[in-house]
């Protein structure tokens, strides 16, 4: 077991750490990453699933013809693609102006003390 | 299973007589050419192979784009291209949810994993897994999963190696075959032990180029026979699909016979959208970047190119019943596998041809070494140096053992695949992918994201899920009992799902909570430090600079 001085070995001692869990930025980082990534990945399963469920218990609904051959569930399959780049967007987005920063900041304050 | 399932997963016996469309020497010579090429680049990448992090991790030195290129590389395998080509130029609609089910699965490698795990682990996934438990049940559970999945997936693409070279070189007795598997697994162990992670991921970065290329050639092709309307190609796919016709669009082909195939349905897709971020070989791409913003941006090339990819297979597939038929694929050796290459005959000859079957033996090629270094890298990594000498080794003797194990592997899967060359390699890779899900999915989010998870857990839920999804395939109709299984003559299958996962996968969730609760183990200091290092990227592994 290693002590509160003992360093990890990415150098920074096990007392740091468990100092910056309690830190407001760390926690606050944490809460921005949290509300992001939980939400969205219900959301987007949510929506696999209505594909999938869709498909088995209404295939006659998702194989009516929309225009031409193309069925309503061609349709929402490529409404997969469509949610997925979207989502990989926003949470690029996301990371970019609202994680990153935080952890950046974080990563020197722990760094740096060494 | 219905028995038009059935009929597509089994190849056509009788397709043995069939003739090998394009010229043989045209297709030997432009492969040889990517492998002379390739060779060469491994060749130099190998210069730098001095410490394990260069071998495992290619000194965290890519890019993000390189890397997502060659993730793409890595994930756009022989299932893909000719086992989803395959599925959608036979079951139209049916075999489009493999695409959807592979791409959507990347946000959850996106949103929960690739980052976090960037940031705490060194070279495998067991790294991560281990991080805050007890090292040794931890590592060496992870590493038998880590084993057990590669294997699966090898499977496939040795299985896909099998029916390609009968159709490319006309090659249709057995022992052809497997000379041929044989070939691919002596090249992929060369690329492996010469040229490591770096040379690895070269061959992957130029045949993910290659593929990506070859493929949007062909789907501009297609569509311009057809005006550039999507809804011509499907109608001419109807039209020249006498036995599926119309269903080919609405959902039902392959899963629509009963419940107990909509039932199956349901938990292939479960499989497929949990299994990516599981998938070890995936994972241990994230280390070769240098910082965690690199994985992201890895991951949101390698989505955006695998998802244009699977658009292009839509077209394809629907474009191969177009313009080849359904009875001409299934005719083929190689059955439903030959379609994406047919269709290449059909539009450009012989040159074509030879193009993308070169671009599709390169595919295989090229996954098949990432998946041999994820798993030589986790046996000498994880079993040799941390459990069974606890650290304390020769310098070397970790990359040495990785050599080695990258040996025994290629020689173990051209075994297997010379035993499952007939499957359809998309349903093949599937079965990868519940395993994955099973697990390895489990215990990466509660370690990454549960405060209470612990050493029991972890083992519970890893053994639990890997146990659970390995049996029922074993006892499932794809190893005995059906008309297309692996084995014939013997019938002891009594799950009667072809996946898993809809049983595995909330087991291994349900054990994972289970152990946990039931153990008072907490760690809070390693606790501290995963969950600080895994958000923040404090003391995270850094680049190594030559």
């Amino acid at each position: 077991m290693s002590t509160m001085d003992e360093p990890t070995p990415g150098g920074i001692s096990a007392g740091a750490y468990e100092s910056a869990q309690q830190n407001p930025d760390f926690i606050e980082l944490r809460g921005r990453y949290r509300r992001f990534a939980f939400p969205m990945t219900a959301a987007f399963l949510s929506w696999y699933a209505t594909f999938v469920l869709l498909s088995v218990f209404a295939a006659d609904f998702m194989g009516t013809l929309l225009w031409g051959n193309i069925s309503i569930g061609l349709v929402i399959g490529l409404g997969q693609f469509v949610s997925t780049a979207l989502i990989t967007w926003l949470y690029v987005r996301h990371a970019n102006s609202r994680l990153d920063p935080l952890a950046e900041k974080l990563c020197h304050e722990l760094e740096g003390s060494l | 299973m219905s028995a038009l399932s059935a009929g597509l997963l089994a190849t056509d016996v009788l397709a043995q007589e069939a003739s090998t469309p394009g010229s043989p020497g045209v297709n030997i010579t432009i492969f040889g050419l990517f492998v002379a090429v390739t060779i060469v680049i491994v060749l130099r990448a190998s210069k730098f192979n001095k410490t394990a992090t260069d071998y495992y991790a290619a000194g965290r030195s890519f890019t993000g784009r390189q890397n997502g290129v060659a993730i793409a590389g890595d994930y756009l395998s022989a299932a893909s291209f000719l086992g989803i080509t395959g599925a959608i130029a036979l079951a139209g609609y049916d075999g489009f949810l493999y695409s959807i089910g592979f791409l959507v699965a990347w946000l959850v490698a996106l949103l929960l994993v690739a980052e976090l795990l960037r940031n705490t682990g060194k070279f495998t996934m067991a790294d991560v897994l281990s991080f805050r438990m007890r090292q040794r049940p931890v590592r060496t559970a992870a590493a038998i999963s880590t084993l057990t999945v590669s294997f699966f997936y090898l499977l496939a693409q040795m299985a896909g190696a099998g029916g390609l070279v009968s159709l490319l070189l006309g090659v249709t007795s057995d022992i052809g075959q497997s000379v041929t598997i044989a070939v691919v697994g002596v090249l992929m162990i060369v690329y492996v032990l010469v040229g490591g992670m770096k040379g690895t991921t070269w061959v992957q970065i130029i045949k993910a180029v290659l593929l990506i290329s070859g493929a949007a050639v062909m789907t501009v092709w297609v569509l311009s026979k057809y005006g550039f309307n999507l809804s011509n190609v499907l109608g001419a796919a109807v039209d020249n699909s006498p036995e599926v016709g119309e269903a080919l669009l609405a959902p039902g082909v392959l899963y629509g016979g009963s419940t107990l195939t909509q039932i199956d349905f349901i938990s292939l897709s479960l499989a497929l959208v949990l299994g990516t971020a599981g998938l070890p070989h995936v994972l241990m791409r994230f280390y070769t970047v240098p910082s965690s913003k690199e994985a992201r941006r890895s991951v949101v090339w390698a989505i955006s190119l695998i998802g244009l990819f699977y658009l292009f297979s839509l077209v394809l597939g629907f474009g191969a019943a177009a313009i080849v038929g359904p009875d001409a694929i299934e005719a083929a050796p190689g059955g439903q596998n030959s379609a994406a290459l047919l269709l290449a005959f059909e539009l450009g000859g012989t040159l074509l041809l030879g193009f993308i079957s070169a671009v599709a033996f390169a595919t295989i090629l090229a996954v098949v070494a990432g998946l041999t270094i994820t798993a030589s890298a986790s046996f000498a990594h994880d079993v040799y140096a941390n459990v069974i000498k606890r650290g304390k080794f020769a310098a070397d003797g970790e990359v040495r053992v990785a050599r080695i194990t990258a040996l025994t592997i290629g020689a173990v899967s051209i075994v297997g695949g010379i035993l499952a060359k007939d499957q359809n390699i998309a349903f093949l890779v599937a079965l990868a992918f519940a395993v994955a899900a099973s697990a390895n999915l489990p215990t990466i989010l509660f370690t990454l994201l549960w405060k209470r998870f612990n050493t029991r857990g972890s083992v519970f839920s890893i053994y639990g899920g890997l146990l659970t999804a390995v049996t029922l395939i074993v006892f499932s109709p794809v190893v005995s009992g059906s008309p297309s299984s692996m084995l014939q003559g013997v019938d002891f299958s009594w799950f009667p799902l072809n996946n898993p996962g809809l049983v595995s996968i909330p087991l291994a969730f349900f054990l994972g909570w289970l152990g946990t609760v039931t153990s008072k183990e907490y760690n809070a200091e390693k606790w501290a430090e995963l969950e600080v290092r895994s958000l923040t990227g404090a003391g995270a592994e850094k680049a190594v600079v030559h």
